[in-house]
């Protein structure tokens, strides 16, 4: 009787994983960022490594200074592309944007795949019934070699969803109340594993949002099983033809965590931790100067568009003074929200759109807040200095809530 | 007392010391050599603590230690200020993952009652560390490390333990 994640990692393995054991395993898709990249190649040289396992099942990225603001960051995209070119990597360059968001668009990483990926949320492509996670460089770079990692078979914490969400209760939301509940560290070694009757209700992007700030918890992988969500989403992108990977139904976990989104309210996090989060109406009427759509957390077409919706219904102008930052999260969701107006329409009412990648979210590139500002984002990590700036206060919330400060120019409740 | 005993003074931090706290990812942009980035060390949470740090010197960290972004330089930037280990009462899994591999002990346990400056020692026995604080004469048992993580640490690190062994066993 196994959860989806000892599914995952006993075939992978060759194995009979149950939760503790340690394995060894075959990994379908090894990650890594113009972040993490340049000391993975290092590691790689260091290991003796010359051919990588399999070119196609390498995918590197350029996404964290995105474009480069100076000489050493252009230089870490020479460096990547020299290794890419010479190895047969699938690189992606300055503007394709973020490395899981481009796998988990590609229709390559499909349900019972394994992804690892140096960069912490490589665990959002966990939306697509997949056991997805992040390591550093070195690990990557043993994969990259080897096309093996060795796992420690988390527990899972099983995550009943129920009820309806309320108009202008976010995916956003929902993690924010989850990482809330759990706790910065409560998922620790562990994986959660979605259930529930509201699941039908979430979309695939939906999903992502709420399995990239499964990392914010210190869980391992999130996993959201199949569904006509998850076909619909594939329909058109899959590459090959793949199974769903179910959990038994008397599967052990180490404890259930149950959330009623019909109860669920437009949840902020105040700075300076994810975990800092307080219903929004407890915040409204702080001061915001910067307002940040974008990230892999925010910058999906349904966030943009969700942050369009609410600066449409309340006249569409900017407050003065308040600076608007929309990144999106990839080429694809900017190719698409250029088909369908929607960048003309944030450029219309002034806000500033950049180049798709994680933007001023770690603040190596795009916008960073001035000394004494307060940022509301739509991204997951809200640390000081984490975008650049130790004196300013970054706030996370939905991209409605995010839309509807922009036109206040203080932090206003969405409904 | 075995060859990796350590002995060093205490420099403690509370919980959830995330990695953009051990080292900003804006400074990481500058530059990937640690000897310049150690200078920055801890910057976020105590800006002074980098010009204070001493070879041997032993951090000393409450729940959570590395949580946060999975960049493996705030392991490697550690190392290269003279600290071989870290003590916290919990890790993130990704910098516990990057300290082995790297060769920096995280060693899991009772850090409550260490104070900064503490002297500290810790014994390797068979079946996991000992950590004593030698102002209190208190004594802390560190978890044992899977037997993976052991042989990749004895290695030196994730790079020797690849060159021998050519892959992972």
């Amino acid at each position: 009787m196994k959860t989806i994640s000892e599914k995952i990692l006993s075939a992978k393995s060759g194995r009979d994983a149950r939760a503790g054991d340690i394995v060894v395993c075959r990994v379908d898709w090894v990650l890594a960022t113009d972040a993490s990249s340049p000391m993975a190649i290092d590691y790689f040289n260091r290991m003796g490594g010359e051919r990588l396992f399999d070119p196609s099942r390498v995918l590197l990225a350029m996404d964290h200074y995105s474009p480069p603001t100076i000489p050493r960051t252009a230089g870490f995209h020479d460096q990547m592309r020299t290794f890419a070119r010479g190895r047969g990597a699938d690189l992606h360059d300055v503007g394709d944007g973020i490395s899981f968001q481009i796998l988990s668009e590609s229709g390559a990483a499909l349900p019972g795949d394994l992804v690892i990926g140096a960069d912490s949320h490589t665990v959002t492509c966990g939306a697509l019934n997949l056991f997805a996670t992040g390591v550093g460089s070195s690990d990557v770079a043993a994969a990259m070699i080897t096309g093996r990692t060795w796992l420690k078979v988390p527990e899972s914490i099983k995550i009943v969803l129920t009820g309806t969400r309320r108009p202008r209760v976010s995916a956003k939301d929902v993690a924010l109340a989850l990482v809330a509940d759990i706790g910065a560290d409560g998922a620790s070694y562990q994986a959660l594993e979605f259930h529930g009757p509201a699941l039908p209700g979430l979309s695939l992007e939906d999903r992502l949002v709420i399995c990239n700030m499964a990392v914010e918890m210190d869980a391992k992988a999130s996993i959201f099983p199949v569904d006509g969500q998850t076909e619909a989403y594939l329909a058109g992108r899959a590459k090959r033809p793949f199974s769903p990977i179910e959990a038994d139904a008397s599967a052990a976990y180490s404890r259930d965590v149950a959330i009623d989104l019909s109860s669920l309210t437009p949840r902020i996090a105040l700075p300076h931790a994810p975990d800092n989060v307080v219903p929004i109406e407890r915040a409204v009427g702080t001061p915001i100067h910067m307002v940040f759509i974008g990230t892999c957390t925010g910058g999906r077409v349904p966030d943009i568009h969700e942050a369009i919706a609410v600066l449409e219904a309340g006249g569409g102008r900017i407050a003065p003074g308040v600076q608007l930052v929309v990144t999106p999260a990839s080429r694809e969701v900017q190719l698409r929200l250029l088909e369908d107006g929607s960048l003309r329409a944030l450029a219309a009412m002034g806000a500033v759109i950049t180049t798709p990648g994680c933007g001023a979210c770690c603040g190596t590139s795009g916008a960073i807040p001035a000394d004494g500002m307060n940022v509301l984002s739509t991204a997951n990590r809200n640390f000081k200095a984490r975008m650049g700036n130790a004196n300013a206060a970054i706030y996370l919330a939905s991209p409605a809530a995010c839309a509807a400060a922009a036109l206040t120019g203080r932090i206003t409740d969405p409904r | 007392m075995s060859a990796m005993d350590l002995h060093g003074r205490a420099r403690v931090f509370g919980d959830n010391i995330n990695t953009d706290y051990i080292i900003a990812s804006t400074r990481k942009r500058e530059t990937l050599d640690e000897s310049v980035l150690k200078r920055y060390l801890m910057e976020a949470v105590d800006p002074a603590f980098a010009a204070t740090v001493r070879p041997g010197d032993l951090l000393v960290a409450g729940r959570n230690f590395g949580c946060g972004s999975a960049m493996e330089i705030a392991a490697t930037v550690i190392l290269a200020a003279g600290i071989r280990a870290v003590l916290a009462r919990t890790f993130a899994r990704t910098f516990y993952r990057n300290a082995i591999n790297n060769g920096l002990l995280p060693i899991e346990c009772d850090t409550s009652a260490i104070r900064e400056g503490d002297p500290l020692r810790i014994a390797f026995a068979a079946d996991g560390m000992e950590v004593t604080d030698e102002r209190t004469g208190e004594r802390a048992a560190g978890r044992a490390v899977p037997p993976i993580m052991l042989a990749i640490l004895e290695a030196g690190g994730l790079v020797p333990y690849i060159r021998r062994h050519g892959g992972i066993r």
